[in-house]
């Protein structure tokens, strides 16, 4: 063992943090968020006097929901990412592909992996679980279609931020739609939340999905207020994602780090 | 004969620094033009100006007659471009990679196309493989035949050779000078290989820190810069020898 040499290794990796706000964050972000959602989680349960109502469909109906948030902003983040690791960025925007054409390949290609890994996540969740996500009826159209949107609108802006800042944000694609997770309050109600955070998960579009959810569940109704929240609210982040990447494109170009993207 | 690339007043600055000084030249149709200079001089961001990768501070760029900034499309679907620092996806394979560009230039019959770019290039073996096993010689041919998926009219080439051997070197710029006499492609062409420009070149544009230094036939600028090849004028410029500036137009 040679002790200079760990030394030299070690002091390689603290570089790394020095410079780089996102990683230096990364190291927080995780056990935060995790304290934030199972601290809510469990505020919930012990708070709850009785039985709870359909704890299945509560808690793997959320899961399998939330997880069509996560694919969508992934499908979109990681695809661009592929593209930044093999170095073949210039080649896509040297041919006539318009940088909208670009993005609503992205989208598309968002939304193929979400049919696979929800196909795969719906046939284990009715087989270990006997719980069958179908039985939201035509109710999770509009519920789907909701967290579908706000997944494309975090895609397009993390995608956005990693093209103009670099490699050093692409934790950004694993990580930044977690950061909604708490507000979202995608395994307990919103009530549960502290009044601060309350106030900012009324702009979240998916905690109405997700009290939506719950209130489908609990009442078989539809949650006409709470949908059309959500729909507005992702109106105009879906807007805002698509001004934001145009604006941060043409940044890209006039600073000239299209070439150093991925570098 | 037809200008097919006008670059006017051509100016790049990155935060005050300025990596492009107020440059204007033309390329003709079916002639290859060298670009230059030493590292820093403004080659590269040159290049990705004309390309639309990069948009210039100041100066017009029009390219088949078509002004770039309003017409990018038009303009991307006639050129194109291939550099031994842009790689392709590793994970599909050489034909993947070939059709997915023929989709995106909007290539009619890709099959067809796709077969007689992976027999001129010789990766008639390597079709089937995935970029990522490939070297690095190999996927330089196959990013050349990428180039020529659109039958290009402006070819945008960033050291194209620099991964092949001698061989395939020399046959790629045979490749070059034959498209270029049967079809009429321009070539804008940047190398380190100063021999290379030599050969290729019908004109070259010497840059250095973001002005054209001198332009004209490789033998002209020779005789301006009293260098005996241009490799003897590319030192003498990048050390700074104040002598050999005697005479030049800068």
């Amino acid at each position: 063992m040679n002790l200079p040499r760990i030394i030299a290794c070690t002091t390689r990796y603290l570089y790394l943090y020095k410079r780089s706000l996102p990683r230096l964050m990364e190291v927080f972000y995780w056990p935060l968020l995790d304290l934030l959602v199972w601290g809510f989680v469990s505020t919930y349960l012990s708070g709850y006097k009785g039985t709870l109502p359909d704890f299945v469909s509560f808690f793997v109906g959320a899961l399998i929901l939330w997880d069509i948030l996560f694919r969508c902003q992934q499908g979109i983040s990681v695809s661009f990412l592929e593209d930044m690791w093999s170095r073949n960025l210039l080649n896509i925007f040297v041919s006539p592909l318009s940088p909208l054409e670009y993005v609503v390949s992205l989208l598309v290609i968002s939304l193929v992996k979400l049919v696979l890994a929800s196909s795969v996540m719906v046939a284990v969740a009715w087989l270990l679980y006997s719980f069958n996500i179908f039985t939201f009826g035509v109710l999770l159209v509009p519920l789907v279609a909701n967290l579908i949107i706000m997944g494309w609108s975090v895609g397009i802006i993390t995608t956005a931020i990693i093209l103009r800042y670099g490699q050093e944000t692409e934790v950004l694609a694993w990580g930044i739609a977690f950061l909604f997770q708490p507000v979202s309050a995608v395994f307990y109600p919103v009530s549960v939340l502290p009044p601060a955070i309350r106030a900012v998960a009324r702009f979240v579009p998916s905690s109405h999905v997700f009290e939506g959810m719950r209130r489908i569940i609990r009442d078989g109704t539809l949650p006409v207020e709470e949908l059309a929240w959500a729909f507005a609210l992702n109106a105009a982040y879906i807007c805002f994602a698509i001004i934001f990447f145009s604006w941060n494109f043409r940044e890209v170009k006039k600073k000239g780090l299209l070439s150093k993207v991925g570098e | 004969m037809e200008t097919v690339v006008e670059a006017r007043g051509l100016t790049k600055e990155f935060n005050g620094f300025r990596a492009v000084d107020n440059i204007s030249f033309d390329i003709l149709r079916g002639e290859i033009v060298g670009l230059l200079g030493p590292n820093g001089a403004g080659k590269t961001t040159t290049l990705h100006m004309l390309l639309g990768l990069t948009t210039p501070t100041a100066g017009d760029i029009r390219i088949l007659g078509r002004n770039l900034e309003k017409d990018r499309e038009e303009i991307l679907s006639r050129v194109n471009f291939s550099s031994s620092y842009v790689s392709l996806p590793y994970s599909l394979t050489v034909w993947e990679n070939l059709s997915v560009f023929a989709g995106l230039y909007g290539v009619k019959r890709p099959g067809e196309k796709l077969k007689g770019l992976i027999k001129t290039f010789e990766i008639e073996d390597i079709k089937d493989s995935a970029t990522r096993k490939l070297s690095s010689g190999q996927i330089t041919r196959v990013s050349l035949a990428k180039s020529l998926l659109n039958d290009p009219e402006v070819l945008f080439l960033d050291e194209p050779t620099s991964s092949l051997d001698p061989d395939m070197a020399d046959r790629t710029r045979k490749l070059l000078k034959d498209i270029k006499e049967k079809k009429g492609l321009s070539i804008l062409y940047t190398s380190h290989n100063m021999k290379e420009m030599e050969e290729m070149c019908d004109r070259i544009i010497f840059l250095d820190r973001g002005k054209i230094l001198a332009e004209g036939r490789p033998s002209e600028v020779m005789r301006e810069f009293k260098g005996a090849s241009l490799e003897e004028v590319f030192l003498k410029i990048a050390r700074k020898e104040k002598t050999c500036f005697d005479g030049a137009d800068g």
